[in-house]
């Protein structure tokens, strides 16, 4: 016996209590199943490329603090040093230092708010994990707002160096940040990563080959979770990082599980990276001499960093002016969505809210 | 009702308060007025319970969270509840203009009713009931039902896709949990040798947790899926259906829902009580005082596993229901059954040894079964919840 | 043994159950915050500014109006120009401190509040009035030597003559502008920073 049904098509977004802000899905169910799904993007764009065609290049930086506002620092990073390598000038190494601090320490906070999600996607009580986890990032935040004023939208570095050296209040806190997070980590591991119903619901679902993933120009976390074992830090470093040592973590699955497990690895990964730049650290200037404005002499600069999300970088093409003629942003949120169909086609309805989470995009940094 | 209820403190008192005023030919508005009474307090009771454990969950889901949860109205956040139902009260009454009006009203008070009627078949405490039927475990059973009917009819009316998720979900879990929570009921049917809870909790002199756990495992098991706890709260699970088959209620039809909710779990926890922990029995403390801490205790277990575990598939909950809860179930009436034909003397009562022979082999059992089924359920990964799979997409959909 | 994971699970949750809530109860207790905090607020010292207008031309959304008076001013011997206008549009400002860094004088600086809720927008823009009117909480915020100073910016109030980096303030035509110790160290020494006195 048959029953004649009919496919749903039903509108997840964009104001959905799951879709990570205003990222709308229309889906094609056939009951709980997934027959096809259509991204639907621009419900948060506000044309940055354009208006930082409009700003001085300096200004430009309180725009990038805007795209992927739960990892500002890095936005931040990817943005002056294509300015830097515009202009050619050399960052002092204490700035270098500063940066690449302060730049794992925003990592650490992106994994963690992707990896507190993580369980409320999978339905868990949406406060467990991601009280653990905020906490923890708050105290980032805190950091963040002992660095440069600002928790979120922080504005932290400069052209030629960061604005001004860290206090003397920061180091112990980032010392007992130091201490005490693996321990918050291990906690974080037994509450998601070795729960059984986790790993039910997670493993093998929605899987991306490492074929796939180098297609589709995949980059961060997801592209390592496939076992791709690339990671700009280490192809061509930049900043402090050519100093420290570190493992580039990957992960054969490429699935839901395994993308927020690589998350979960790196963030020990940055704490060692913190560890050993805390440790060589000297004192010095903190910026070069830069006046907050310039002009660049005509030419282009694209410097690629390894933001939490994947390869981010800024496109500069300079006329001369003081503003950027042309300025492309290479975002990792917007690329992770390219195989958005590929891996929920099949799935359920379940499934897709958390493969959706596994990409960990933010919507800022989609629609720009 | 009659004699059973006529033992009670309350309904003794009013009656004879009422044929003291007007005379022994009105003993049918004494009995009617006394009756009247009782169930009123019953009721008002289960309410009060649920209110307060609106905000004992949101507390206790706070502390879990590292929070504290809501602690501004009243002491210590005390009147949260009543502030929340001012707020639902106030609030405008939407009826989506495509939704089945009447079926969309009902709802809620369909599943107020089978809360409260399940009510009337469970002992607070000695002598505190309001009937002792011959068959309470099968109109327990009829009663809860009748919840998971109005869940249906709400997500049918709301016109609204999620809705129906909701809806169709929660028709999959009822009939996916009620065998097993059936069976498990069967067992201890099997164990007091009557349906009737007052004669279930009169037989334990050993707690049936501890005679049979893995009825008491089935038993929670079954119930949360059946109360749309976690880890088995497809029903409205909120990440992915937006609030299942309560998306289009708002004011105090969602309060009744919730309310409900919450009336649903201070009734299972007291049906846990009176089944598996030897309901109101207990020693020094009054009886009433027993049976809330017992519910109080099958709560904390609740939000517990609320604060803890992430939600399953609705696949999986399926495929956990009937390749391991099912066949679980069956092992266990199977077990007990033959236990109680060994054991039994001539009249078929068992005796305290035998009790605790049983209590020796229903561990051992549970403890051999449980990890054989989940090998058996699935051989490749050793989950009981089922494999993920990819569905095949035709082409022109 | 299957099922472990999850019974570790519950004990992460019962550990945290048991530990100390991590939040605060915000009207009565506050996080601590710290001197560089970028708050609302702006804290503007007229002694000090030139109206120059450094700040508008940086502020990377031109929120800043500056309205200035040149008839009248001694400027030719140290004086300013007389500020008629100085309007921030708090409702559009995105606390950057931009503004901070550009000012060469040191007259404009972030503020330490953040509770300024008003009902409407037209409230947002702060203007010269009231900026005069303000305690003085000036936030260290690219003003180093407040927080060497081991200043507090929460609870002490600074007057424009501490919160200056002096030595390059100092204008030999303007000698009344710093304490009077200091300017003639500077004069003695002749320590005028050029360097730093840019556009």
């Amino acid at each position: 016996m048959s029953l004649h049904t009919e496919p749903v098509v039903v509108n997840i977004g964009p104001h959905h209590p799951s879709t990570h802000g205003v990222f709308r899905m229309r889906v094609t169910f056939d009951g709980e199943n997934v027959q096809d799904v259509e991204p639907v993007i621009g419900y948060l764009h506000r044309g940055t490329e354009k208006l930082a065609e409009e700003r001085q290049y300096s200004q430009v930086i309180t725009l990038t603090d805007r795209l992927d506002y739960v990892a500002s620092m890095t936005n931040n990073q990817a943005y002056v040093l294509s300015c830097e390598k515009l202009i050619d000038i050399e960052v002092p190494d204490r700035g270098k230092y500063l940066r690449t601090i302060a730049a794992e320490l925003q990592r650490v906070a992106s994994h963690l708010v992707g990896v507190g999600f993580f369980l409320a996607e999978l339905g868990g009580f949406g406060g467990t994990a991601l009280m653990y986890c905020f906490r923890e990032r708050e105290r980032i935040l805190d950091m963040f707002e002992m660095l440069c004023g600002a928790r979120i939208t922080v504005s932290f570095m400069r052209i030629g160096g960061v604005f001004q050296d860290a206090p003397e209040e920061f180091w112990p806190a980032l010392r007992k940040f130091l201490d005490e997070m693996p321990g918050y980590a291990d906690e974080l591991n037994k509450l998601i990563f070795e729960s059984e119903i986790v790993q039910a619901r997670t493993k093998n679902v929605s899987v991306i080959s490492a074929d796939q993933a180098i297609d589709a120009s995949l980059t961060g976390p997801i592209l390592r979770a496939s076992g791709v074992p690339w990671d700009i830090r280490a192809a061509q470093p930049y900043d402090a990082y050519d100093q420290v040592k570190f493992d580039v973590i990957t992960a054969q699955g490429g699935d839901n599980f395994d993308r927020f497990w690589v998350r979960m690895l790196e963030v020990e990964q940055s704490l060692k990276i913190i560890e050993q730049c805390y440790r060589d650290i000297r004192s010095g200037p903190v910026r070069s001499t830069t006046s907050l404005l310039f002009r660049p002499s005509p030419g282009e600069a694209y410097v690629p960093i390894e933001a939490p999300k994947g390869e981010l970088g800024f496109y500069l093409v300079s006329d001369g002016s003081i503003a950027p003629y042309r300025c492309k942003i290479r975002s990792p949120s917007f690329i992770s969505l390219t195989l958005f169909k590929e891996m929920l086609v099949g799935w359920k309805l379940a499934d897709i809210i958390v493969s959706l989470g596994s990409l960990d995009f933010n919507m800022g940094e989609v629609d720009r | 009702m009659g004699e059973a209820l006529a033992e009670n403190i309350v309904y003794r008192h009013v009656y004879e308060f009422i044929l003291s005023v007007f005379g022994s030919e009105l003993a049918w508005l004494a009995y009617a007025i006394a009756t009247f009474s009782v169930v009123l307090l019953v009721v008002n009771v289960l309410m009060l319970l649920a209110t307060f454990y609106t905000w004992a969950e949101r507390r206790l889901l706070g502390r879990f969270t590292n929070r504290l949860g809501p602690n501004r109205a009243g002491p210590f956040g005390l009147l949260q509840a009543l502030a929340d139902a001012v707020k639902l009260l106030t609030k405008e009454d939407i009826v989506p203009r495509s939704a089945d009006r009447w079926v969309f009203n009902i709802a809620p008070i369909v599943m107020l009713g089978s809360v409260l009627m399940a009510m009337g078949v469970i002992p607070l405490g000695e002598k505190t009931f309001l009937a002792d039927l011959n068959i309470g475990l099968l109109y327990l059973v009829a009663v809860s039902g009748l919840g998971s009917i109005a869940v249906l009819m709400a997500g049918y009316a709301s016109a609204n896709k999620f809705s129906t998720f909701g809806a169709m979900r929660a028709a999959a879990v009822l009939i996916s949990y009620e065998i097993p929570l059936v069976m498990s009921l069967l067992s201890i049917t099997i164990l007091a040798g009557s349906m009737s809870l007052i004669e279930v909790v009169n037989s334990q002199t050993i707690p049936f947790l501890l005679v049979t756990p893995l009825a008491a495992f089935i038993f929670l098991t079954a119930m949360s899926a059946e109360l749309n706890r976690s880890p088995f709260d497809i029903t409205e699970g909120e990440s992915e259906i937006v609030a299942g088959y309560l998306t289009e209620y708002s004011g105090m039809k969602f309060g009744t829902f919730m309310l409900a909710e919450f009336a649903a779990l201070m009734v299972a926890g007291a049906v846990f009580a009176v089944l598996f922990l030897q309901g109101w029995k207990w020693a020094i403390l009054p009886s009433h005082i027993w049976m809330l801490l017992k519910v109080g205790l099958f709560a904390l277990l609740a939000t517990w596993v609320r604060s803890t575990l992430p939600r399953l598939r609705p696949d999986q909950i399926l495929t956990f229901a009937w390749k391991f809860l099912f066949p679980l179930s069956l092992i266990n009436v199977i077990a007990l059954s033959v236990q109680r034909l060994l054991l039994a003397d001539e009249f078929g009562n068992l005796q305290q040894q035998d009790m605790w022979l049983m209590v020796v082999s229903n561990w051992i059992l549970m403890v051999v079964a449980v990890p054989v089924l989940i090998k058996i359920t699935n051989r490749k990964s050793g989950i009981p919840f089922g494999e993920s799979a990819k569905f095949h997409v035709g082409k022109g959909v | 043994m299957y099922g472990s994971g999850m019974l570790k699970a519950f004990g992460v949750t019962l550990q945290n159950f048991l530990r100390k809530p991590s939040t605060v109860q915000y009207p009565e207790e506050r996080l601590q915050q710290h001197p560089r905090f970028r708050g609302q607020e702006f804290t503007w010292y007229e002694e000090r500014c030139t109206g120059c207008a450094s700040c508008a031309k940086y502020c990377p959304l031109g929120i800043i109006k500056i309205v200035t008076d040149p008839s009248g001013g001694d400027y030719q011997d140290g004086g300013s120009y007389r500020i008629d206008q100085f309007d921030i549009d708090q409702a559009r400002c995105m606390y950057c401190g931009i503004c901070v860094e550009a000012c060469p004088y040191d007259a404009l600086h972030m503020g330490t509040r953040f509770e300024a809720a008003t009902y409407s927008r037209e409230d947002l823009v702060i203007t010269i009035d009231d900026l005069r009117a303000r305690p003085k909480h000036p936030s260290a915020w690219f003003r180093p030597q407040l927080a060497k100073e081991g200043f507090d910016p929460f609870t002490e109030i600074a007057d424009w003559r501490e919160v200056g980096r002096e030595t390059y303030f100092w204008h030999p035509k303007r000698p009344e502008m710093v304490p009077e110790d200091l300017a003639q160290k500077a004069s003695s020494d002749g320590d005028y920073d050029k360097s730093q006195d840019n556009d």
